[in-house]
């Protein structure tokens, strides 16, 4: 198990003050200055030595994706850096306590990531529904202000840097980065066609990177401990620490930061108390959000939970979020109620994801009652692929695998279900 | 809250130009959601076709973009709404932990169905796509507050509270702190983070 000495969200369950002073007895805020005049080129190297991985769900390296930022501006064009926290992916709640807990991490981490992308202005796109941790962030910034550790001369480092909290009102596309933009800009939030990515033309049509709220929180004390004992935590190109979102049938549901590719059993039964009833009461897991596929028992009993082990499995680690279901669950409902959700979603824009994640939510539906015929399971099957990858953004692909997960693994099921229905069917017909 | 003029009350004035300032110049129609809400709140929990128009005035927006902006967002309401706008969340983490059941005892408490606006105009009842706080499910969220962990004992006080206009503290119900689990911790035991 992590050490809680290497733990990095010391405030999560909000046990301590969550204003700066509480914040600078954690030790953040400390030789922030330091840090910012170390410059842009050293905060990239390190973030890409420490092997961070983007905790939004994607998963890119995040020193990467930052160096993507143009060095200068012969245009005069701005850049910016936009916080992606527009947590909605079913399962996920840790930026939540990130921004209610411990904003000034994220504050801080905004301050140092604008530094490295030499952006001079940043924006928090938070969901609507968190509108207390809004309210706390707003607090943490203001904070920030008056204690001259952003605005102009940040930390007393010469460095101008202002940042914002933008609220959203209810939509999950945003997101998605490029829905998100169009959001921030006063839009409907239909993504983006890419290229061209953010970092070429995003905001407002400057060079824009929207990055994770937990990606930007933990690079404060990566740069103070050091790249090396990030990486040297989980397993390569794994690194690190991850906040877990254990939820479903647990004893104990909660939030907990843990090291990269511990084993799922451990994470469960360390944290949440154990499956309801028992491991082997355990029917499968979603192992990193809605949107990822679903695994089922056999494959839980030995499983990492990192990106490459997951993706072995033909699942992903995703956000992390780990959704568990035992032995009482229906199954084929859990799945058609995710489908109900991406129909309620999908913005509109691409037929295959409008069209399509109709079709997938009215057959589940009849799935999950049996009210089909056996060879409509490959039907399903292609539809799903039909919408996979055939869109502008990846809601279509969200969309499509829990369902290909529940066939994957749960066919027999399927055709039970049919099979007893058509039986009682044609009972009722005599 | 009538349905055909609607003004900035000079507060919201204020705070509308607060929000305004945060965008490049000439880039004020990112602020729509923020005005949209801030109109929505004045008008009593709904947006009037008024209220819409008048959050175009004030961004120079032709009122068509502020209606797709309105119609697109589910925290929008372009309906009258109870002054207690029940959102109870059904999404599968929910669901899972009995989401059917909380759902249930909001329909039978408040003797409406979803979609419903009580008689006497203290509740509508809605049912919501993931809240975000799935640690802590089942979540219902009234007005800004998550009130979480909840079952239908708890779902049916909560209730009760609101009707009286009791105070009633958001947050989880089974007595925990935020997403901790509720017995067992493993994790930040270290008196100093307490």
């Amino acid at each position: 198990m992590l050490a809680d000495r290497d733990r990095i969200f010391t405030n999560l369950y909000g046990d301590g003050d969550w204003r700066l002073a509480g914040a600078q007895g954690r030790g953040d805020w400390d030789g922030t200055k330091d840090l910012v005049l170390k410059g842009r080129e050293w905060i990239v190297e390190q973030v890409k030595a420490s092997d961070l991985r983007g905790r939004g769900g994607a998963g890119f390296p995040a020193g990467l994706k930052w160096s993507f930022m143009p060095r200068a501006s012969p245009d005069g064009r701005p850049s910016y850096l936009v916080i992606n926290a527009d947590e909605s992916e079913p399962g996920t709640c840790k930026d939540r306590d990130i921004m209610r807990n411990d904003p000034h991490k994220l504050v801080e981490g905004a301050l140092i990531a604008g530094v490295g992308m030499g952006a001079h202005t940043g924006y928090i796109y938070i969901r609507g529904e968190f509108y207390r941790e809004a309210e706390r962030l707003n607090a943490a910034i203001d904070e920030a202000y008056v204690a001259g550790l952003i605005g102009k001369n940040a930390c007393g480092s010469g460095y101008d840097f202002d940042l914002y909290v933008h609220r959203g009102a209810g939509a999950y596309i945003c997101g998605e980065e490029t829905g998100l933009l169009e959001s921030l800009e006063g839009n409907k939030g239909q993504p983006r066609l890419k290229p061209p990515f953010p970092a070429t033309a995003g905001l407002y049509g400057c060079p824009t990177t929207v990055t994770n709220v937990e990606t930007v929180a933990v690079v404060p004390t990566i740069l103070r401990r050091g790249a090396a004992w990030f990486a040297a935590l989980g397993r390569p190109k794994n690194t690190g620490t991850k906040l877990f979102c254990i939820s479903g049938h647990v004893n104990t549901p909660c939030n907990v930061e843990e090291e990269m590719g511990i084993p799922l059993k451990e994470l469960i039964e360390r944290h949440a108390g154990g499956v309801r009833g028992g491991w082997d009461n355990l029917l499968a897991i979603i192992p990193g959000g809605s949107s990822v596929p679903l695994i089922p028992r056999s494959i839980c009993d030995t499983v990492l939970m990192d990106f490459d082990s997951l993706r072995e499995v033909r699942s992903g680690l995703g956000t992390a979020a780990v959704i568990v279901m035992d032995k009482s669950t229906d199954i084929v409902k859990a799945i058609a109620r995710l489908a109900h959700f991406y129909k309620h979603e999908s913005c509109g824009q691409c037929t295959p994801c409008r069209e399509g994640c109709g079709w997938l939510m009215r057959i589940m539906d009849r799935m999950a009652v049996g009210d089909a015929h056996a060879a409509e399971i490959d039907m399903l099957e292609d539809i799903s692929r039909r919408i996979e990858g055939h869109t502008i953004c990846a809601l279509g692909d969200a969309a499509a695998w829990p369902v290909q997960g529940l066939i994957r693994h749960f066919r027999p099921e399927l055709e039970r279900r049919i099979a007893a229905f058509q039986a009682a069917r044609s009972v009722a017909a005599e | 809250m009538s349905e055909t003029t609607f003004a900035f009350s000079p507060a919201n004035q204020e705070r509308a130009r607060h929000v305004m300032a945060k965008y490049p110049a000439g880039r004020q129609k990112s602020a729509v959601i923020a005005l949209l809400d801030l109109a929505q709140r004045q008008n009593g929990g709904w947006l009037s076709q008024a209220a819409v128009d008048h959050v175009a005035t004030v961004l120079g927006m032709a009122p068509i973009r502020v209606y797709e902006v309105a119609s697109f967002y589910t925290m929008f309401n372009l309906k009258p709404v109870g002054r207690h706008l029940v959102q109870v969340c059904t999404t599968t983490p929910c669901w899972l932990r009995g989401s059917d059941q909380v759902l249930g005892a909001c329909r039978k408490k408040l003797g409406v169905d979803v979609g419903g606006t009580t008689a006497d105009g203290a509740f509508t009842l809605v049912e919501v796509e993931c809240l975000g706080a799935c640690v802590n499910a089942p979540v219902v969220q009234v007005g800004d507050d998550y009130y979480e962990d909840l079952d239908v004992a708890s779902t049916e006080r909560l209730l009760d509270d609101l009707a009286h206009d009791r105070a009633s503290a958001p947050g989880p119900r089974v007595g925990r702190k935020t997403s901790a689990p509720v017995h067992g911790r493993a994790t930040l035991l270290d008196g100093k983070n307490r």
